[in-house]
């Protein structure tokens, strides 16, 4: 699998997703600027990684929605490609219409900069097939508008689709509707979480909590 | 022609903000005070002309980027 990782203005963690990449994927990412209006030839996996693009301004991600390379990541989604958005990158998504939902501040009005634990709702998707279903692993976070939140009848839909990537395992610190720290599209190929499974990738950080996400990427 | 676009969480979303806002308020010695909601103001200058042009442009721009129709609503107002 090719990935991208694209990279908007205030976006700070895409070293963090080049290095989980070049670890589990034996390749090296292509960097994609926002105002590009195409993705690269033979790229099969687009990642939007954190940070705090255009500053966080209007609503998190909201501008960066709307960049000229959004155009050609949503063409990728709708022909089956496969999208993953960490932090910031699943608040661009929620925006961009590529996932239902919006990430609301959280209910504590604090930004949480802390490891959680995260349960995996199924091991069948090419993210998550490293893991068994109901497995929980350990994921950093770092950020203040983490509350995932829908209307009853789209969240109704996620779970009778079981459309529910994660759920915050020991404690729901953001206050996300249902523990809802992850959802993938209904083709089940474009994943949005807001902790990142990229800063527990190497005995270094700390752990390798999360390389299994990637590792199950890089065998599909 | 300026348009006033006011942005605020729908209705039974939750706004933390609002809540702090409240609790400073009644911590001021304002205990009148009881739910609060806060929003935005987004002010548009626009060359258009006629104020029913310049309400549905606006409207679409709310549409478009100004709110997140999936927990915001917003309302426009024309000012000459």
């Amino acid at each position: 699998m090719k990935a991208a990782i694209l990279l908007f203005p205030g976006i700070n963690r895409e070293r963090d997703m080049v290095l989980a990449v070049r670890q589990s994927f034996a390749q090296e990412p292509q960097i994609v600027w926002h105002k590009e209006t195409e993705l690269p030839a033979g790229i099969d996996l687009v990642i939007l990684p954190g940070g705090f693009s255009f500053g966080d301004y209007l609503r998190c991600g909201a501008m960066a929605a709307h960049s000229p390379i959004m155009r050609a990541v949503k063409d990728h989604a709708a022909r089956g490609g496969y999208v993953l958005g960490v932090c910031n990158g699943f608040q661009i998504l929620t925006e961009a219409g590529i996932l239902p939902g919006a990430l609301l501040r959280n209910a504590s009005l604090r930004f949480l900069s802390m490891d959680t634990v995260l349960s995996v709702e199924r091991a069948d998707t090419v993210f998550t097939n490293h893991w068994q279903k109901g497995a929980t692993f350990r994921a950093p976070m770092a950020h203040g508008d983490g509350n995932y939140n829908a209307d009853e009848e789209t969240l109704n839909r996620l779970e009778g689709e079981n459309l529910v990537a994660f759920r915050y395992a020991d404690q729901n610190r953001n206050g996300a509707a249902r523990d809802i720290a992850g959802i993938f599209s209904p083709n089940l190929r474009v994943l949005g979480l807001m902790p990142h499974p990229e800063n527990l990738v190497d005995p270094l950080m700390g752990g390798i909590d999360g390389k299994p996400l990637f590792d199950a990427l890089a065998a599909a | 022609m300026k348009a006033v676009v006011t942005v605020m969480l729908k209705h039974g979303v939750l706004d933390p903000q609002g809540k702090a806002i409240g609790q400073a308020l009644n911590h001021l010695g304002f205990d009148q005070v009881g739910e609060v909601r806060a929003g935005k103001i987004i002010e548009l200058e626009l060359t258009e002309t006629d104020p029913a042009a310049a309400k549905v442009a606006a409207e679409d721009m709310a549409r478009k980027l100004l709110a997140n129709t999936v927990i915001e609503s917003f309302k426009v107002e024309i000012a000459a």
